[in-house]
């Protein structure tokens, strides 16, 4: 691809801006957030020229946002944020992603990092057998049909009312791990026959589970209300989404989109923003769909939460509750939701689509559980595969710029296959054995398409959110056993 | 000038396809068969079992992608892997199609990555002298 050519504004050090006027049918300017190194690498994919797309939707207000971690993306890059009048807005499958909801839950232990390092091998095999991971897992939940529609309304609270989790689970999830307006009859019988056997799976790709321990405090106050009290903590971070339900549900309505393009004369400059007003019929029933994918997610999580529990619980022949595996939180970072922000000092109802990047709503806000509404939502920020991953909490200043988001992740700079070519799976393992972590995968050669080369620097990207107030860091965490799905 | 049935294409953020044809109706077929050495390698697929797929869509492209999607859902919702496509039909937005190939065994197939969706993206179905191509990005 030719490195982007158009006119970027520097407004300070961390936002760049693409004026309306930079191509036509721009309905508002575009902002980047991201340091003057990072530049190059944006600019090299033609990532900004997507931007400038999403900036052109109908009904989009105040400005097409990018998080530091951008990277190209099918018509919406990832870690792009667009917020439409619900009014006179639309909604857009390709502005929450393939895979709906995908997201990460971190969960807090009352270990040390010397309690488990002895234990390690055996706590990554426990898991590793526990939680069906990689290419082509299928699930041990065996779901009837109407199971499935269930869980499709109920969210997390499903897998809770078949004893897999706490209400506490639920009150730390966004949401509450439930997405309203859910309709299972707006899901397709190939999505529900995709689900059926992908429940309770991590998957593949860049999803994996992660035993880590907490290496930096940034803000003791904030962690302690999370319940990280000291160096060397052990927590747990999952990283998976809705599988291959979600990939259907927006496969499908990506395809209805493409006909109500031209039914409501939309004029798009790529095909791949194919949208629909919200209020319309397409629009609602992708948004009914959409929220059965998310739920699935938050089900998929808590499934996966309960055998982690049991896991640690197994090898360490202490309960879950006396190892006080407790969630810290629960992010989704592939999602559209309906919310209230003030845009030129007036409340508006939007569709905030977030693909690739994680809300981060401040202290004090409705939407946040009680035990944080002094330090604002926990922001859980994976870095790539045995980096090094952040835990932050939102802000004000997210609220007034950002529609209350921020990044979800380090960002890839380079395709799987040129990762491939640059490192082999084998590399990747003793380089991580050297660092001492441990590591379970079901194919080694996919190592190598998660690499560390593969990806933008974390701490570059957690430096621009925090430098730029949109979400403040609290602590950093290192990796000491990695199933990698 | 011998073409390839198919090329792997290399993509930041995923990968993908470039698909030959000497006409539409192979175009289809590599493509498929592009989309199956993605996943696997199609030497270990053997064609025990014949499945049907008909469907509409309002050009070739959105058929293709359409084609493509079907095989993909196929492949995870009932565990096939197809090696063999005969493209019976493909006018007028319509295609009927024979997939041969047998339910996924882990003893016998390695699974190379698991592809979620065939995307609109790069999707142009060019034609000239030699024949018919086009590439296909997918979401993995």
């Amino acid at each position: 691809m030719n490195q982007w050519q158009g006119k970027l504004i520097s407004l300070d050090n961390y936002r760049w801006q693409i004026p309306q006027d930079y191509k036509e049918g721009m309905n508002v300017p575009g902002i980047i957030y991201a340091n003057q190194e990072m530049l190059s690498s944006i600019c090299k994919e033609q990532t900004p020229e997507q931007v400038a797309n999403v900036a052109s939707l109908p009904g989009i207000v105040k400005y097409a946002l990018a998080m530091p971690d951008i990277h190209w993306g099918y018509g919406f890059p990832i870690g792009g944020v667009a917020a439409t009048n619900l009014a006179n807005g639309v909604i857009s499958p390709g502005g929450v992603g393939y895979d709906i909801n995908c997201g990460v839950r971190m969960l807090c232990t009352n270990l040390h990092e010397n309690d488990v390092r002895p234990r390690i091998q055996q706590l990554i095999n426990e898991l590793y057998n526990n939680v069906p991971s990689g290419l082509g897992s299928t699930g041990k939940i065996k779901l009837s049909q109407k199971e499935l529609k269930d869980l499709m309304v109920e969210g997390a609270h499903w897998a809770v009312k078949m004893g897999m989790g706490s209400n506490d689970d639920l009150e730390a999830t966004e949401e509450k791990g439930c997405l309203k307006g859910a309709d299972p009859e707006k899901v397709s019988d190939k999505a529900v026959k995709r689900g059926i056997p992908q429940m309770g799976t991590l998957g593949s790709g860049n999803h994996f589970l992660e035993i880590q321990s907490v290496k930096e405090i940034f803000d003791a106050h904030a962690a302690s209300i999370m319940g990280i009290n000291e160096i060397e903590q052990v927590v747990i971070l999952i990283h998976t989404g809705s599988r291959g339900f979600g990939h259907q549900i927006c496969t499908d309505h990506l395809h209805i989109m493409e006909k109500a393009v031209a039914q409501y004369n939309l004029a798009l400059p790529d095909r791949q923003l194919a949208c629909a007003p919200i209020t319309s019929r397409e629009g609602k029933d992708y948004m009914a769909a959409m929220a059965c994918a998310a739920n699935y997610a938050w089900v998929n999580r808590q499934c996966i939460t309960h055998w982690t529990r049991e896991s640690f619980s197994k090898v360490f022949g202490r309960s879950a509750e006396e190892l006080e595996i407790s969630q810290i939180y629960d992010v989704a970072h592939n999602i559209a939701k309906i919310e209230k922000h003030i845009v030129n000092g007036q409340s508006l109802q939007l569709c905030v689509h977030r693909k690739g990047a994680t809300r981060s709503f401040p202290p004090g806000h409705e939407d946040i559980p009680q035990r944080y509404k002094e330090i604002g939502q926990p922001v859980l920020i994976p870095g790539d595969m045995g980096s090094c991953s952040f835990i932050a909490v939102g802000t004000e200043r997210a609220m007034g710029e950002t529609f209350g988001s921020t990044c979800h992740g380090a960002g890839r700079v380079l395709s799987r296959s040129a990762a491939k070519r640059n490192i082999k799976g084998e590399d990747v393992l003793h380089e991580m054995q050297n660092r001492n972590i441990t590591v379970r995968t079901g194919d080694i050669s996919s190592l190598a398409e998660e690499a560390s080369l593969a990806y933008k620097d974390i701490n570059s990207v957690i430096d621009v959110v925090h430098q730029s107030g949109i979400s403040r860091k609290v602590a950093r965490t290192v990796p000491l056993g990695v199933i990698k799905g | 000038m011998v073409k390839r049935d198919f090329e792997v294409l290399d993509h930041t953020a995923d990968i993908g396809i470039v698909a030959y044809g000497a006409t539409i109706k192979q175009l289809f077929a590599n493509a498929a068969l592009g989309l199956f050495d993605l996943i696997t390698d199609t030497s270990s697929i053997e064609p025990k079992i014949e499945h049907q797929i008909e469907m509409h869509d309002s050009d070739n492209e959105s058929l293709l992608v359409a084609w493509l999607n079907e095989l993909i859902y196929l492949l995870d919702a009932e565990q096939l892997l197809f090696k063999n496509f005969e493209i019976k039909t493909l006018s007028k937005g319509h295609l009927k199609a024979t997939c041969k190939g047998e339910k996924f065994d882990s003893t016998k197939h390695r699974i190379k990555r698991e592809v979620k969706a065939a995307t609109y993206y790069m999707m142009k179905i060019t034609a000239d002298r030699h024949g018919y191509k086009t590439s296909i990005i997918f979401d993995i």
